[in-house]
């Protein structure tokens, strides 16, 4: 089977993971993004790209952040957005996911971008708009279950490039929850495609899945040796739900062995960089000295964001199916 | 096309009979519903109707050891003529379906119901599996001599796993006592519960959740020992991986009365051919890796394996057009058992005889089914087909209401010409 997210001609028709996407569809994406940073900076934040476009956000999971940011690109592009919060899940609501997909196809939408809590539902859209003959409508996956989440990734990426400048001299740490993570999944395909010569996870073994070493990743339960000599640093956030029972005893003593302090970061590269794709959760997965101290880059991540979103969905636009 | 010939002669073709060691060109006479003679004509026989097999294999009818009929309860999902139909041009003469029918199959009306619109039909027959426990929650023993009476063949708990271990030990005790066989897929009630793939690098990519091969493994220590203190004779379902055949094989060793079957999906396929989360290589238990394949098809090679089943689930549409794990598991079945045995014989250099016993003589063996042989005086049962034709995998030629397999698209050898269940021509491809 052919790879989903691209056309015959090798062009960008989904962006539905970083995994398989060509080194030179990434640096497409992340050039074409450093055009748009300054737009932002300017008084009137909009080009005319997309305009006409009615693109389509379709949250089936709740995520004000991702998807406020979704919109912004969207409206910075000069597109049409509607904002849809189906929060029951495809199979306890009445309507099924595609038939969902099929009505708003009729109103003509351009782009859908989609969350779901189920890995791999962006495919099942895709599919289905392939097999329908609807080639001009474009899926974003905008997070699904623990398998992907691109854009993510791509702005990782980007934050990266424009720190540290060149990618093949880097060894990148992820840290946390790997196991229910589409971040780091998401992270860990785009820096391996990027040349990254050294990606390493750390976390304890239950929240470390088996595999990763398959992916080209170096695990690590010791934090202190996994955070030797990195130059950046990848944090992730820990879901409430999984800070007590089977996985993790307490968030207390998650934050004594993997909350990423100041004495642990010295133990990184002097000019190493944080980051985290948000939320954070001050005091179990990293001290507040970190999060506001001058190696972070959290909230500037949060601005490429848009500009990445924003490369993503003009690309995809200008792709005639 | 059930046109009662009281007397048929099935010619020229190559019959292959495993149970007698006969792989050669015969003739076969029917009289009466039963096998009259093999090789040369019964004294005073004149066929009422004759079927040419010339370049044919003429088989005993399959036996399939599981394929759910979806009847009672989930009649939009298959009904008891489609699936019967199914298993005419699939060949399958005999079939033991699971009792996760619902309402469950824990009552003796439920059984007589189902063998009475069965036997209307005058298609394949059905042998029922009785529900090991009431509902098949787990908790109370379901009225197994009665159930026995109403045509049960054994006592199973299909997909629900009995998390107390001491009803598990009862329910082997009392099955014992009358001499039937608990038919389990070994699976820990716990460990993989929820999982949709195969623990591996797959599903860690995927993002999917995962059932670790210890699922299967944990729970067949528990059923061994509790067959040693017990002494029940257990058959064992759908066996996935590696480690779980080297541990049946130790057990085969060590005496105990264990046998086995396989699906035969997992013959063939790997977690990989999940690809991009395709919902048709959805099936329970999950494809395993490369290696649990390799040790299936060596499995049944050496006999640690005793047979392969179809695994016949069908689900509607709207079941699988589900992002991967809400879609339900399970693939249509019974019209692709035959090629997919010989699919295995020509890849593995088993040999057609081979093939041909592991969904005929050796299923009917473990079912304890007097059934899957061509001896003289057997119910004449018999699957006729072409071990060459090709035919290509989709929706149309399949005539199970289950459209959905992860072999949709493949070409694939042997097609069954004509089946004939107890004398009666049920099924015939091109009248010649």
């Amino acid at each position: 089977m052919l790879n989903p997210q691209l056309n015959k001609h090798g062009e960008l028709q989904h962006l539905l993971t970083t995994e398989g996407l060509p080194k030179a569809v990434i640096n497409h994406i992340l050039d074409t993004a450093s055009s748009f940073v300054s737009i932002s900076d300017r008084e009137v934040k909009k080009v005319p790209l997309m305009r006409g476009k009615s693109v389509f956000n379709l949250f089936f999971e709740n995520s004000t952040r991702t998807r406020t940011t979704f919109e912004i690109a969207s409206k910075r592009l000069s597109a049409d957005v509607i904002n849809l919060n189906i929060q029951a899940s495809s199979t306890s609501k009445g309507e099924s996911l595609l038939d969902t997909i099929d009505n708003l196809s009729a109103m003509h939408a351009d782009m859908f971008v989609v969350r779901h809590s189920q890995s791999g539902a962006p495919y099942l859209i895709a599919k289905h708009l392939m097999e329908t003959g609807q080639h001009h409508v474009h899926v974003v996956n905008a997070g699904d279950g623990r398998h992907a989440h691109p854009t993510q990734g791509l702005l990782d990426m980007y934050t990266i490039r424009h720190y540290k400048k060149d990618f093949t001299n880097l060894r990148v740490a992820i840290v946390g929850d790997i196991l229910h993570s589409r971040v780091a999944r998401s992270d860990i395909h785009a820096l391996t495609t990027l040349g990254v010569p050294e990606v390493r996870a750390i976390g304890p073994h239950t929240l470390l899945p088996g595999g990763l070493e398959q992916l080209g990743v170096r695990t690590f339960t010791n934090m202190d040796e996994g955070l030797k000599d990195v130059d950046v640093i990848i944090m992730l956030r820990l879901q409430n739900e999984r800070m007590s029972g089977a996985l993790l005893p307490s968030a207390g003593e998650y934050f004594k062995s993997y909350g990423l302090t100041p004495e642990r970061l010295a133990l990184a590269k002097p000019d190493a960089i944080v980051m985290h794709p948000g939320p954070m959760n001050r005091g179990v997965e990293i001290d507040s000295a970190v999060a506001d101290g001058p190696q972070a880059v959290i909230l500037p991540q949060v601005t490429f964001g848009i500009a990445v979103r924003m490369a993503v969905m003009s690309i995809l636009a200008g792709t005639q199916g | 096309m059930n046109s009662v010939i009281k007397n048929l002669h099935i010619k020229n073709g190559h019959l292959i009979d495993p149970a007698n060691g006969i792989d050669g060109k015969q003739d076969l006479y029917i009289v009466d519903g039963k096998v009259a003679s093999v090789g040369s004509a019964p004294a005073g026989f004149s066929a009422g109707q004759t079927i040419d097999a010339t370049g044919m294999i003429v088989a005993p009818g399959l036996v399939d050891l599981s394929a759910r009929l979806r009847e009672p309860g989930f009649e939009y999902k298959a009904t008891l003529q489609s699936e019967m139909q199914a298993a005419m041009q699939g060949g399958v003469t005999s079939l033991v379906c699971p009792p996760d029918t619902d309402p469950v199959l824990d009552e003796p009306g439920l059984v007589e119901m189902l063998k009475h619109r069965a036997k209307g039909l005058n298609q394949a027959h059905v042998h029922p599996l009785g529900a090991l426990t009431v509902g098949l929650k787990g908790k109370a023993l379901t009225e197994m001599a009665e159930l026995t009476e109403s045509g049960c063949i054994g006592f199973a708990q299909a997909e629900e796993p009995i998390e107390d271990t001491t009803v598990l030990l009862r329910a082997m005790q009392y099955a014992k006592t009358f001499g039937y066989t608990v038919w389990l897929r070994p699976q820990d009630a716990h460990i993989g519960r929820g999982g949709v793939a195969h623990s591996g690098p797959l599903a860690s990519r995927l993002g999917l959740s995962g059932v670790p091969v210890m699922s299967e493994t944990i729970a067949l220590h528990t059923i061994f020992e509790l067959m040693r203190a017990s002494g029940a004779r257990v058959h064992l379902c759908r066996i996935s991986s590696a480690a779980a055949l080297e541990l049946i094989r130790a057990a085969k060793k060590e005496g105990l009365p264990v046998t086995c079957d396989v699906g035969a999906h997992h013959v063939h396929l790997t977690d990989a051919d999940i690809n991009f989360f395709d919902s048709n290589a959805r099936l329970t238990p999950p494809f395993r890796s490369q290696r649990d394949r390799e040790a299936i098809r060596a499995g049944l090679m050496d006999g640690t394996v005793d047979a392969i089943c179809s695994d016949h689930t069908p689900v509607d549409d709207d079941e699988k057009l589900l992002p991967f794990a809400e879609a339900s598991p399970g693939a249509t079945g019974l019209e692709l058992l035959l090629s997919l045995a010989l699919k295995w014989s020509e890849d593995h250099g088993a040999g057609l005889s081979r093939a041909v016993s592991r969904i005929t003589a050796d299923a009917a063996r473990v079912a304890g089914l007097d059934a899957g042989t061509l001896s003289v005086g057997a119910v004449a049962d018999v699957c006729v087909f072409d071990p060459a034709a090709r035919w290509v995998v989709q929706a149309s030629a399949l005539a199970s209401q289950g459209k959905h397999t992860p072999f949709l698209g493949y070409e694939l050898a042997g097609q069954v010409q004509a089946t004939i269940v107890a004398g009666h021509v049920a099924f015939q491809r091109n009248a010649r």
